[in-house]
């Protein structure tokens, strides 16, 4: 139920998206479950919220926003009550893209994984920080910066938090070259 | 010729806790701004042992990197391992035996157990008394001797494997973790009558260091953190795995949300840990530990995976991006301990210094895992 009631939420970030097609993608992926349909979706993937089956992917609602509606996606998580659970990045180098993925998960039995990814060019990574929404996104963000780079808007304090505190490269990215 | 120390009113001063210092149980640094004993404005600063294990998940095989999760949480390694070989069971399809799965379950458990009466004895040493950890240790020392017999490691057990197990356990690890049980009860009434009601411990504890449902939230604690706070949030209840929905047990819930609530959310977790392992010694089935088609070369389809578990820290969680290939492209790992010793910082603001450090050490903060 909360399933439902999450992605409905998400959707209304999306008004000229129709859901009922994101579902059909969805139950045709769980059925087919090739190695070539995830991969092409994940290339022609297009911002919008799919549901995922639990028991392949480990997480059921998959949303992905622009950068310019982070705020308002971590902000409805944030009113159903969802606690969070990490911040990562992954480096897209041959789109020329990074990735943003936020977890997020419930402390009650209604069980309900949300992830919510946002993409920016490679060469100017910018995403508004959530920490004025989750405080415990500080360190995080933090860390999502020491490895990719990836500066977070309006982020009180934004240091290297696990590599030293001079650290001028970021390890997790692909040409990195130690 | 003395002149007296003259002190402005409203002046503070840093304090520097760490990295080397008895109270962070390893390389930890807290930067406190002091008011007198009281703490004006604190940060942590971490990262002293960063090892960069996500770099090297995408740097080596999945086999390879596996070894790695038991260096992430020398107390509680088998919690981890079983994290990473469920993801990678889950992503590449592989099946394991029913038998391997509840023997994983008996060795997570018991391993619970050996990390939880660590930081009993460290955190009881941390508040002023030392012979609950020579006790905690004994107690230990059985289960530690037990898990060396069958995975030739006393704490980097990196017992399990992709499908299944490295190793079968036999008649004398069985009638040995039989006679573990009832030890380990008497011993839990004998820490309570020794610890819990004593006098100094309740006064040091009742009230420290309060924590709300809705700081755990914004902070995404788990384990005993969050259960001291009234949250009943168990990722093996919660989002069922392995063979736990197989196994009758409670999850301890205090409403304090103070240190003493965690320090008894602990105690009583070990009484709900041997009633596991009870369960899963009656119920182990025969069978093989490892299928019979377990793949040399694991290569999951491209996509993207995570898997939650309960360890002895709290809600490990392990994202897997997988582009098809024999490593994996990207390889998150979120630790428990990370998310709870971030919300250190805001709750110490206001305390005695001893306070803010009997709440770190209600924490069970183990630092590898939080560097990783």
């Amino acid at each position: 139920m909360i399933i439902e009631q999450t992605r409905n939420a998400l959707q209304t970030l999306f008004p000229e998206a129709d859901p009922g097609i994101d579902l059909q993608v969805q139950q045709e992926d769980s059925e087919t479950t090739a190695e070539s349909s995830d991969k092409q979706e994940d290339t022609v993937r297009t911002n919008g919220v799919i549901e995922r089956d639990y028991q392949v992917h480990g997480y059921h609602i998959d949303a992905q926003v622009d950068p310019e509606q982070l705020l308002e996606a971590v902000g409805i998580v944030d009113s159903l009550g969802y606690f969070i659970e990490s911040i990562t990045g992954v480096d897209w180098i041959k789109e020329n893209q990074l990735e943003v993925v936020y977890d997020f998960s419930r402390y009650d039995f209604d069980l309900c994984r949300v992830v919510i990814r946002t993409r920016v060019d490679r060469d100017a990574p910018v995403v508004p920080s959530i920490t004025s929404i989750y405080a415990g996104a500080n360190w995080h963000e933090r860390e999502t910066h020491d490895f990719f780079g990836i500066k977070f808007e309006g982020h009180p304090h934004l240091i290297p938090l696990l590599l030293p505190e001079d650290a001028d490269f970021h390890p997790l990215l692909k040409d990195f070259k130690a | 010729m003395s002149v007296p120390v003259r002190i402005q009113p409203d002046e503070t001063f840093v304090l520097n806790v760490g990295p080397q210092h008895p109270a962070t149980h390893g390389v930890l640094r807290v930067k406190m701004e002091m008011d007198g004993e009281y703490i004006v404005d604190a940060e942590t600063v971490i990262g002293y042992i960063h090892r960069m294990h996500e770099k090297m998940g995408e740097l080596k095989t999945y086999p390879q990197f596996y070894m790695n999760l038991s260096r992430m949480d020398y107390l509680g390694a088998m919690g981890y391992s079983h994290g990473h070989v469920l993801l990678v069971e889950k992503a590449a399809g592989i099946e394991v035996p029913e038998r391997a799965e509840y023997i994983r379950a008996i060795t997570v458990e018991l391993n619970r157990i050996s990390s939880h009466l660590f930081w009993f004895g460290a955190f009881v040493m941390d508040l002023g008394g030392f012979s609950p950890l020579m006790y905690a240790l004994q107690d230990r020392e059985h289960i530690l001797d037990m898990l060396e017999r069958i995975t030739g490691s006393r704490l980097t057990y990196s017992y399990y494997r992709f499908g299944g197990l490295y190793n079968d356990i036999d008649d004398e690890f069985i009638e040995s973790a039989r006679r573990f049980i009832p030890r380990m009860r008497k011993s839990l009434k004998k820490y309570d009558r020794l610890v819990t009601g004593n006098i100094i411990f309740q006064k040091r504890l009742i009230g420290n260091a309060v924590l709300t449902q809705e700081t755990c939230r914004k902070y995404g604690a788990s384990s005993a953190v969050a259960r001291g706070s009234g949250i009943n949030y168990d990722v093996r209840k919660n989002e069922p795995y392995s063979v736990y929905p197989e196994f009758d047990f409670d999850v301890p819930v205090y409403n304090e949300g103070d240190s003493l609530a965690r320090y008894k959310v602990r105690m009583a977790e070990i009484e709900q840990s041997l009633r596991i392992i009870e369960q899963g010694l009656d119920k182990l089935p025969g069978g093989p530990i490892m299928p019979k088609k377990a793949p040399k070369i694991i290569k999951p389809p491209a996509g993207d995976y995570y898997q939650a578990v309960e360890t002895a820290r709290g809600n490990f969680g392990i994202r897997l991006v997988s582009d098809g290939g024999k490593n994996p492209y990207r390889l998150k790992l979120r630790s428990p301990t990370y998310s709870n010793m971030h919300l250190f910082d805001e709750t110490c603001k206001g305390m005695l210094i001893m306070d803010a450090l009997a709440f770190m050490g209600s924490l069970d903060l183990v630092i590898p895992e939080i560097d990783r």
